[in-house]
This record gives C-alpha cells, structure tokens and sequence, in this order.
C-alpha cells in the first residue's frame, strides 16, 4: 500500500494549496523562459524571414538595427551590377508611435520594396496584431492608408507589431512635415540659393529650390536604411564580401551577424535578467517545498516512529516523503503547464514555451523535490522509536 | 529461530536501567532476570514507577538497558546498550508491541494499520489484507474496517492495535497497560486471546497490567517495585 498517498488523503487541502502556490511558482519560472525565447524570436523574426543574405549598410555603422544607418537608395542599383547578385531591395525600417481611436498606436514601419518584394514571406494569418481593422483607414502623414491584410505574430525588437507599407510610402511617413515646415523650408532654401553665385547665375534653379524636396534629387537622394542583397545560389558569400568590403562608401553584414548583432545586445541583458529571476524563483520553490516537507514530516514524526517501532525499513520512510515531494512538484509542473497554456497568449509581449526549455525545467523540478525533501527525510531518520512512548 | 520449545521464548538477564546521571539519575531496573518460557503468558504488576515499563521496552528493544544481556530464541540480541544485531528487523519478524495508548497511524483506516505492519513485513498485499480482515473480525471490529482511527472509540483503536500486534504471529508479545481502555468485559477479552495466541503458536506474552479481575487468564504473575522483581 502506498502510505504517501494515503496520508496526502488525509492532509489533502494543504497539500492542494501548496502545489498551486508550487504551480503558480513553476509557472512563472516557465513564463521566464518563455519571454527569452520570446524576445529571441521577436528580435530576429525580421532578419530570418526577408530572406537576404547580405545587409548592406551605411559606411561605418553597424546598420539599422543597431543605429541611424542612411544610404542612397541608387546603391540598389550598384549592387545589382556585383557578380553573383541576385536580387538587391530597399530597406527601410523605422518605428512610430501615434494616436489612434484614443489609444496609442506603436509599430515598425516596415517598408517592402514594391514591385520586387511583394511581401510573400509575411505570413497573412489573423492573431497577435496592431489591433487595427482589415479595410480601416490610418492616416501618416499627409496621406490615408487602407489595411489591406492582417500579418500574424509579425513584431519587431521592442514588441511592436510590424506594419507593412511599399518603401516609398514608409519614406514619405518617416520624412513627413507640416505644411508650413515644408513652406519655411522651401522659403529658406530659395533664400540659400539667392545668396549664391548658382542662384544668381542659373536663376531658373531657384524655382526648382522652391520645389518639393522629393524633386530634388541631386541635392537629397533618397535614403533608406539599408539594401538587402540575395545571392544567386552557388556563390560564395565570402567572396561577395571580400568584393563589397573594398567599397569604402558601404558597411556590409551577413544575416547571421545582424541575427548576433541583435542577440547580443539587449538580449542578452534581458536573459542575464530573467535568468537571474528564474534562479531565485527556483530557490524560493525549493525552500517552500522542504518546509511544507518539513511540516508534514513533524506532523506525521510520531506515525514514523511507530513505523520504525514495528520494524519498517529506512526506505519506507524515506520513500514516504520522497514520494510525496516529487509528486508536489511534479503536479505544481503539471499545473504551470496547464496555466501557462491559457494565461500566456494574453500577455502583452509573445511568451514561446520550447520544448527543451520545457524538459529542462521539469528536470529542475525534480531536482528541487527531492532536494526540498532531504530536510524532513534527515529529521524523520533521526526520530528514536521509543518516541512512540512519551 | 526454530529454537526447540524448551528454550525461553525470551531471557532478560541481568538488566540495569539508568535514567540521567548526577542529581537526576533515576534507577529504572535494578539487575533484572526475568525468563519467559515458549507459550507463557505473564503479568507483570507493581505501583506506578516500580519499573514495568523500562523492562517491557528494554525487552521489546526499543529501549536500551545500560548493563545486562537479552537473548531471545536462543539469540544473544543486547549486550548492554549494544545492538547484536539489526533490531528493526528483528522486531519486525519477531516482536509485536500493544501500548497504553493505541498508537494507530492516522491517515491509515484500521484495516491498512493491522495491513501495513504484515506489508513491512514483506508479505504479499493481498494476503496481508485478508489476514488483516481475519484478524479484526476475530476482535469483533471488522464492521469498521474501512474506519480512520479518529472515527473509532478508544476501545475500537486499541483492539486494532492488538491485531496489529499479532499480525506477524510475533514469538514474543509486549503489552503495556493494553486494556486500561477497554471495559472490563472486552479488557477480559483481550487477555484471552493474548492466552490463546501464546498457546497456539507458542509465542512468549508479557502483559503489564493494573486489572486485578482478569490475572486469572495468566500463566504466572511477577510483582515489581523500586526496579526489582518480588520473589514470588
Ligand atoms: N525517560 C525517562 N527519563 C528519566 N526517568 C525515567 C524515564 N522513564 C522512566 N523514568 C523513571 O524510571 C522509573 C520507572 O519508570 P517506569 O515508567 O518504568 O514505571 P512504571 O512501573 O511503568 O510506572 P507506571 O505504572 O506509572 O507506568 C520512574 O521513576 C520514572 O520516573
Ligand atoms: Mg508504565
């Protein structure tokens, strides 16, 4: 007969209570885990899904990711001439945060290189959204956009929700002034030219300076953030770097350094962070479970004594409350799952449960148990069976 | 253990007992002999601190003497404050206790508390159920089988303690005070199936016992006081 669960039985409302306060425990420690991984596949959701094996970047940074990375748009061009180029496109990427139905609206501009990226790797599903409507206008800028798809759990570093828009709608919004800014700049601009030798001897460029500066490419071209370059398969990346780094204009990263290169930072932190949490919560288990172990064996010490006046081994002592740890901490595991399941979508920022994540902690879990037990298992090994007596 | 018939179910020979030392120190048992022949049932009587409970734990080893020897079945067990051999197993396979006080396992209803000791015991689950149920049937419990002790009457309980005594058919019994709360009539009861156990298997029987009524059932009566046995 199994005396754990038999006295579970009879002390069974504190038992319950313990494990949910284990569960609850356990299952912040696996929401801890889960936000990593969740900040892990935010960061490089972008970078592993556009599909580029080259960043090519303003010279000297680290790009967009990193900082302000500014390069002439025409760059698309110099590149789609590099042998073993496959395909060149316009990056821009910029967050924004607006007022929208009364609420703040925050997202990553997120520009595609219309016609040549249509979007095809955005995965059009219905689920973590901006909370905006399909067929709702917005309105950035000067203009009003129309939501045309709904992404699913498309976000960007921070959390927020990527929006889609071609590159040059993205450009427009990030470079969008007032009227009246754009009129004192045009003014301004008029006036520069006036007081130089080209206004004054090619008047007509004065009329072009009084322009939308969009027309004006020689004096502002274009900038995006960066270009994305894909290789034709079978080229060398190496290769293609070597070729590129000799470019003195340009910085240029692999995908798989701006993957590191957004890992490395705050990611990093938040994970020495949330580690550091986990390992505390984990101790905090650990302590509560060997004292409600240590209580249930000082309740039951007497019962143990009179186990070992009538001759049980020392396993069926131990194994007593051994059993009874491990199944704590195995139903609190099998409790912080279940919650977790059906709390953690409702958090604000994605929570990703990985499966080795998952294997590791119940490994952990077992571990604590029986770590937890070995207080009231050392008490109860020590208790004398003439105790039964007094 | 198959010693033959003739030999002492148990001898205690020569046993001291001292509590504390210095200003405090008691002399619990004062160089005790004492012999139980195989099938013998004795009382054990004397005014409160005469000792009767020091020689009944001492003889069921779970309360060491500071000097003397115990040898049951032949086997020397206790030389002094020493072990000879492992007691828990010893008590297990040989000894069955009753005390003043039932002494059941709560969470275990009264059935899986006379099971639990035949389970300890290595026997297979389902005969030790069926000795288990045997046994309080034969105590006239066996309608609360499936009782936690807390629902059971002080009588109720300590009857199956009894059972759970003899579960293991022990070759020695030890019972301190076991009928101190039963009434009279079942207190009677209890003796006679101490007599008839110790006569059946041929098991030793010692009873510590204040109920002058039942000495009857007994084989032998041995007095105590100031931690010597009377001459008697
Ligand atoms: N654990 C102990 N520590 C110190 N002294 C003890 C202890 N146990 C018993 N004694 C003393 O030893 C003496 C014998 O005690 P014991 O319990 O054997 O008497 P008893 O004959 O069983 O008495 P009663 O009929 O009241 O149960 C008493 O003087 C008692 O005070
Ligand atoms: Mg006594």
């Amino acid at each position: 007969m199994n005396l754990a669960l038999r006295d579970i039985r009879h002390n069974a409302s504190r038992f319950a209570f313990t494990t949910v306060g284990i569960g609850l425990l356990l299952m912040i420690v696996m929401g801890m885990g889960g936000i990593y991984r969740g900040l892990i596949f935010e960061a490089t959701l972008l970078v592993d899904r556009i599909g580029a094996d080259l960043w090519v970047v303003q010279g000297q940074t680290r790009g967009p990711f990193a900082e302000n990375s500014r390069i002439p748009a025409s760059l698309e061009d110099r590149l789609r001439a590099v042998p073993g180029v496959a395909r060149s496109r316009r990056f821009v990427s910029h967050a924004l945060q607006r007022e929208h139905h009364g609420k703040p609206l925050r997202l990553m501009v997120q520009g595609l290189a219309w016609p040549d990226d249509k979007g095809e790797w955005v995965s059009l599903i219905a689920g973590r959204s901006l909370g905006l409507a399909l067929g709702e206008y917005v309105k950035f800028g000067k203009d009003r956009y129309r939501v045309v798809g709904i992404t699913g759990g498309m976000s960007g570093i921070a959390g927020d929700g990527l929006a889609f828009f071609t590159v040059s709608d993205a450009m427009a919004i990030q470079f969008d002034l007032p009227g009246e800014a754009l009129r004192l700049e045009r003014a301004a601009r008029v006036g520069r030219s006036e007081n130089q030798d080209l206004g004054r001897t090619q008047p007509l460029s004065l009329e072009r300076a009084g322009g939308p500066t969009s027309t004006l490419s020689e004096l502002a071209p274009p900038q995006v953030s960066a270009i994305l370059v894909t290789l034709q398969p079978g080229t060398n990346l190496d290769h293609t770097v070597n070729l590129l780094s000799a470019w003195p204009d340009i910085s240029i990263h692999t995908a798989q350094q701006q993957r590191d290169l957004l890992l490395s930072g705050t990611v990093e932190k938040s994970k020495r962070q949330l580690g550091l949490f986990s390992v505390l919560l984990i101790i905090i288990s650990t302590i509560i479970i060997a004292l409600i172990m240590y209580t249930l064996t000082l309740d039951k010490i007497h019962d143990i004594a009179m186990l070992k006046l009538i001759g049980a081994r020392n396993s069926v002592i131990v194994g007593l409350i051994l059993q009874q740890a491990l199944l704590m901490g195995s139903l609190g595991y099998g409790l912080a799952w279940w919650m977790g399941h059906y709390l953690f979508p409702y958090f604000p920022r994605r929570v990703l449960l990985d499966t080795p994540d998952l294997i590791k902690l119940a490994g952990i879990t077992v571990a604590i148990s029986v770590l937890a037990s070995l207080l009231g298992i050392w008490k109860a090994l020590r208790v004398e069976p003439n105790t039964v007596l007094t | 253990m198959n010693a033959s018939p003739q030999q002492p179910a148990i001898e205690a020979i020569g046993i001291s007992k001292i509590y504390g030392q210095g200003q405090t120190e008691v002399i619990a048992l004062n160089d005790v002999s004492l012999s139980v022949a195989r099938g013998e049932v004795i009382a054990l009587l004397g005014p409160s601190g005469a000792g009767k409970s020091t020689l009944l734990t001492a003889m069921a080893l779970i309360n060491p003497p500071t000097s003397g020897r115990i040898v049951i079945d032949g086997v020397l067990v206790m030389e002094g404050a020493d072990a000879k051999i492992d007691l828990r197993t010893f008590r297990r396979q040989h000894l069955g206790f009753v005390f003043q006080k039932a002494n059941l396992i709560p969470f275990l209803t009264a059935l899986e508390n006379v099971q639990v000791a035949m389970e300890i015991n290595d026997m297979p689950v389902r005969a030790a159920r069926q000795r288990a149920m045997y046994l309080l049937d034969h105590l006239g419990i066996a309608d609360r089988a499936n009782n936690l002790p807390d629902a059971l009457s002080g009588g109720q309980q300590q009857r199956v303690a009894v059972a759970r005594a003899l579960a293991n058919q022990p070759n020695l019994i030890l019972a301190d005070e076991p009928t101190a709360a039963l009434d009279s009539h079942r207190g009677r009861q209890v003796m006679e199936l101490f007599a008839q156990v110790a006569h059946e298997s041929l098991a030793g029987v010692i009873v510590v016992t204040h109920d002058t009524r039942a000495l009857d059932v007994f084989d032998r009566i041995i007095e105590m006081e100031d931690g010597r046995l009377l001459d008697g």
